[in-house]
């Protein structure tokens, strides 16, 4: 509490980015671990709570009439506008929040007060939800080609890796320590998938020590051991997944990549994925075109492609369906790896094995595969989504891409997925959130000295106890998307990529379908369901009073009009109706002589009435998950605030393309 | 709402008392009336020379003028050729695809069309207003805006019957010219002057609704990719010749089918319901932001998008819907 200068402020305006006539006028506080904004107003005294560790960057403007403007961004893409009527005040606030957000130690984290009153044995339960080993058995390992090693035991060989990893089985200890020695940061070729059908493999290292012409028997043996342990072929594809001048420039600061002609039995191939600065810049491109004003179709379609995000997002999945292909279709094993093996390899890795495999497509699996391929391999979430403050360049949307392809695949294929957009959604808001302690940290073993299984709560076990809300209302597990290998189409597939407002435009529940398909159908299964019981209890009955009776007289059972039952469905069209700006394009009419401006400013609508039909649309910063936090809050014991429903994400409309 | 043409003020003013009573009494007293004009107020002043033009203030008491700008003619052909060009073009790479997707400034007519709707919709409901929508001609723009503002305002509409009684009124006979309009596809050389895809724009922005409120109308892009295909080459006279008169003249009443008729078929009409559809009395507003617009796959990639999955979606939604 030292850090927060000024703990309220009152009069505070919460400007909206399309209408200004939706400003509200409330309270800002400032908590140890929350920044909130409660509206004033009788009635709904709606609340936004922001956790310090969304906040990516806080900037104040110059202040105007109105009072000083103060702007602030979050990781989950949510942007606060709030004007504050004292610039010492906005001062204030804006030094306090610069420091809250930019935690020194990992012991002012959230996840550390959290407390969602369970006791010790659930917050254990909650963490063995995910059990990697019993993942590596389901693949078939280990088995006569793949076994277990724990020459990593005290993390000496490869400090980022974890403690057990499968190799080859003709993969000697020394030559995992030899290999090791010749990879960036110690990182050796490992198992990152295993195909029990044909053998083929994804494994996956960092870039070879090799600078122009160096050499290591123990890699050339660990790669030769890869490739032996898919009997079905007699070579492997080496997959880098960074583009050739990199890799190439790379090789003049000693590193590098590998050498067909060193290394017997390899067919090597460049992807070209750019580096996390690129992708850091491009996020940043695309977010500037998402906080423009009023923004014609041309400003929105050049901003997102001179952003190239979606380029990005496209050449992650191309590696991902290459590697696919490669041991779906040709049985090869690949080794897939990039400059460090930590960013780049793993989304192509978890990309590849979603395609591959059904599995990671229900919700658990999921869960496995982001457990498997980022955690537990040393994915460094602390630096990329400044848990602490840390160096700006380390920063990088890399697991933010990886859950993009997941969501483009789910529009793709929509019955394929167990689980939906906002499972999807809460997940990367999690990641950020550091309200639990699974993406703490950079590396499994920093994450045993801080001890966070005994001192936090698994997000897994959480998502887990509301899966109710994730789940998919079309996927059937017996259904052909459902099986086997997914199969994006390759060519012509540009238009297949769509920009996803549901994540990036998340707060402005203005720009999405306002009727949400997936929950409608959700309701309906469930209704569907609940007659199906109600059915068989009257059936039960039936043949019980026919039993009974003299068996004369035969009572037909209603069959009720499905169409009309959806009672329980409150299809709350309420959301649908609140007009949005349509006046304010003027940019679009530069013909419009000037005494035509009189006339529509006159047209101003009167907003303030539709508050009461619409209490969603008029304050559409409403914080997502506030919905699950508000539960299990705040850590000194405050109040339970009221839990605001509405704040259900409004899925995609995912298939109106029919 | 009303519809009309422009009127023939001339460069030297006119005045029609006529018109002016008209208009006045379509007044209620105390009412506000907006003149809703789908040219440029540039474009609109120009047409005096050519003998066309706009209603002057003075002359017309209670009613306030706006002008929305909505491209039509070659303009709107130009734009729907350059997007079928891209959809086919194999060599797009994904760093061109958004650039030209823009230069076709399909999605931007789109945009247009769906906000001038809500204009209208808005001076109707919120403002309590009458509106008369008129573009040059009364045939292409005004028919737009006016059957889009109407799904927009009255669920009636949105029933399947009931759009297809707004296409019979709004389109078929208040005269928009699908003769002239839809005589050649857009990849034909010998493209006609008068061709436009005024009717596709149409067919497109009802899309766009559908996508934001996929609960609330009754019929599915089925419907509205068998109306895009009618109103080219049809077995059905419904989208003959280019307005009643000349239906009348040619018979197409007693010599052809009508396409409503088949669609009512029970046997037809459930490929065309959506199975989401439930009853919404209230008016839908959509969103005319850029991140809401899109492009309509099912149409422009029509036979090159990987249906199958999607087939398969809308099974699954009508085995849950129907229960199992």
């Amino acid at each position: 509490m030292e850090h927060i200068r000024m703990p309220k402020v009152e009069n505070v305006r919460l400007l909206d980015r399309l209408s200004s006539r939706r400003a509200v006028v409330g309270t800002l506080y400032l908590t140890a671990t929350h920044v909130i904004f409660v509206e004033n107003g009788s009635e709904t005294r709606k609340e936004t709570w922001v956790l310090h560790s969304q906040i990516s960057s806080i900037e104040k403007q110059a202040t105007t009439a109105t009072g000083c403007p103060l702007l602030i961004r979050c990781k989950n893409f949510q942007v606060i506008h709030l004007v504050i009527p004292q610039e010492r005040d906005c001062h204030d606030v804006y030094i306090s929040l610069i420091r809250l957000a930019r935690p020194v130690k990992y012991e002012e984290l959230y996840c550390f007060s959290f407390n969602p009153k369970l006791d010790k044995e659930e917050r254990e339960q909650g963490w063995k939800l995910v059990d990697l080993n019993e993942e590596y058995n389901r693949m078939g390992v280990p088995n006569s080609y793949w076994q277990i090693s724990d020459v990593n035991r005290d993390y000496g060989v490869c400090d980022s890796y974890p403690t057990e990893v499968y190799v080859p089985k003709s993969a000697t200890a020394h030559i995992i320590v030899g290999s090791s020695k010749f990879r960036s940061r110690r990182r050796f070729p490992a198992l990152s998938y295993y195909c029990k059908g044909n053998n083929a493999s994804i494994c996956r290292s960092s870039q070879p020590l090799s600078g122009f012409s160096a050499r290591c028997l123990e890699d050339e043996q660990m790669l030769q051991a890869i490739r032996k342990a898919n009997p079905g072929s007699d070579f492997i594809y080496v997959v880098d997944t960074r583009p050739k001048l990199n890799a190439m420039a790379n090789r003049a600061a000693g590193k590098g990549y590998e050498n067909e002609d060193n290394y017997s039995n390899i067919k090597f191939q460049f992807i070209g994925i750019e580096n996390i600065h690129v992708m850091r810049n491009s996020l940043q491109k695309m977010l500037e075109v998402c906080e423009l004003k009023s923004p014609s179709m041309s400003d929105f379609l050049w901003g997102l492609e001179n952003s190239g995000w979606l380029k990005h997002i496209k050449a992650i999945m191309d590696a991902g369906i290459f590697i696919a292909k490669a041991v779906a279709e040709e049985g090869v094993s690949v080794l897939v790896h990039c400059s460090d093996g930590w960013d780049r390899t793993a989304q192509v890795c978890s990309v590849a094995s979603l395609l591959l495999d059904p599995y990671y497509r229900t919700m658990k699996g999921f869960m496995v595969l982001i457990e498997k391929d980022w955690v537990s391999f040393g994915h460094k979430f602390n630096h990329r989504y400044g848990n602490l403050d840390g160096d700006p360049k380390e920063i990088s949307p890399v697991i933010d891409q990886f859950i993009e392809c997941v969501w483009q695949l789910m529009e793709q294929f929509p019955c394929a997925f167990e689980f939906n957009e906002r499972f999807l959604i809460h997940i990367q808001h999690h990641i950020y959130s550091c309200q639990f302690g699974n993406f703490l940290c950079n590396s499994q073993k920093e994450r045993r000295e801080l001890k966070i299984k005994e001192r936090t709560y698994s997000l897994w076990a959480h998502l887990w106890k509301n899966r109710a809300d994730y789940l998919n209302p079309l996927y059937r597990s017996d259904h052909s998307q459902t099986q086997g290998t997914l199969h994006p189409q390759i060519a012509p597939c540009n238009f297949l990529y769509k920009f996803w407002s549901g994540m990036y435009n998340r707060f402005e529940k203005g720009l999405h379908p306002r009727q949400s398909v997936t929950d409608y159908l959700m309701a309906v299964k469930e209704e569907t369901q609940q007659l199906e019981e109600e059915l068989e209890v009257l059936q039960e009955r039936l043949a019980n009073l026919q039993k009974s009776q003299s068996g004369n007289n035969k009572v037909k059972s209603k069959q009720q009009d499905r169409s009309k039952q959806f009672g329980l469905y409150t299809s709350n069209n309420s959301l649908a109706n609140t007009p949005q700006e349509y006046s304010s394009d003027l940019k679009s009419f530069p013909s419009r002589s000037p005494s035509q401006g009189d006339e529509d400013s006159a047209l101003i609508l009167t907003q303030d009435n539709l508050k009461s039909s619409d209490p969603d649309l008029s304050a559409n910063s409403d914080q997502e998950s506030g919905v699950e936090d508000l539960s299990c809050r705040s850590p000194s014991g405050g109040g339970c605030l009221p839990s605001e429903d509405s704040g259900k994400d409004s899925d995609e409309a995912v298939f109106l393309a029919g | 709402l009303l519809r009309s043409s422009q009127p023939l003020t001339g460069p030297n003013r006119r005045r029609s008392r006529e018109d002016e009573q008209l208009l006045g009494a379509m007044l209620a007293p105390g009412e506000r009336g907006f003149v809703l004009d789908t040219r440029s107020a540039q474009a609109a002043k120009q047409a005096r020379i050519s003998g066309g033009g706009t209603e002057h203030k003075s002359a017309y008491p209670g009613w306030r003028r706006l002008h929305r700008a909505l491209d039509r003619g070659r303009v709107l052909q130009d734009s729907f050729s350059r997007l079928v060009e891209l959809c086919s073009d194999p060599a797009v790479t994904m760093e061109r695809w958004l650039g030209r997707l823009d230069s076709s400034r399909w999605l931007s007519h789109v945009k247009a069309a769906l906000s001038t709707a809500c204009l209208a919709a808005q001076c109707l409901d919120r403002e309590g207003g009458t509106v008369l929508v008129h573009g040059a001609e009364g045939t292409d723009t005004t028919l737009l805006v006016t059957a889009l503002a109407q799904l927009i305002l009255d669920p009636a509409c949105r029933t399947l019957e009931g759009f297809q009684g707004l296409l019979e009124r709004e389109w078929i006979q208040a005269g928009h010219p699908f003769q002239l309009r839809c005589a050649r596809s857009a990849s034909s050389h010998a493209r006609g002057k008068q061709e436009a895809p005024v009717f596709l724009l149409f067919l497109d922005c009802v899309w766009q609704l559908s996508r934001q409120f996929p609960l609330s109308l009754e019929f599915g892009e089925q419907l509205l990719l068998t109306l895009f295909d009618n109103a080219y080459a049809s077995a059905y006279g419904t989208f003959l010749c280019n307005n009643e008169r000349e239906r009348s003249l040619c018979k197409v009443k007693e010599s052809t089918h009508s396409l409503w008729a088949w669609l009512q078929q029970p046997e037809e009409k459930h490929k065309y319901l959506n199975p989401l559809y439930s009853h919404n009395p209230l008016v839908i507003w959509p969103s005319v932001e850029p991140q809401s617009i899109q492009l309509w796959q099912g149409f422009f990639l029509r036979w090159v998008r990987p249906s199958q999955p999607l087939e398969e979606a809308w099974g699954q939604i009508q085995r849950l819907v129907q229960g199992s």
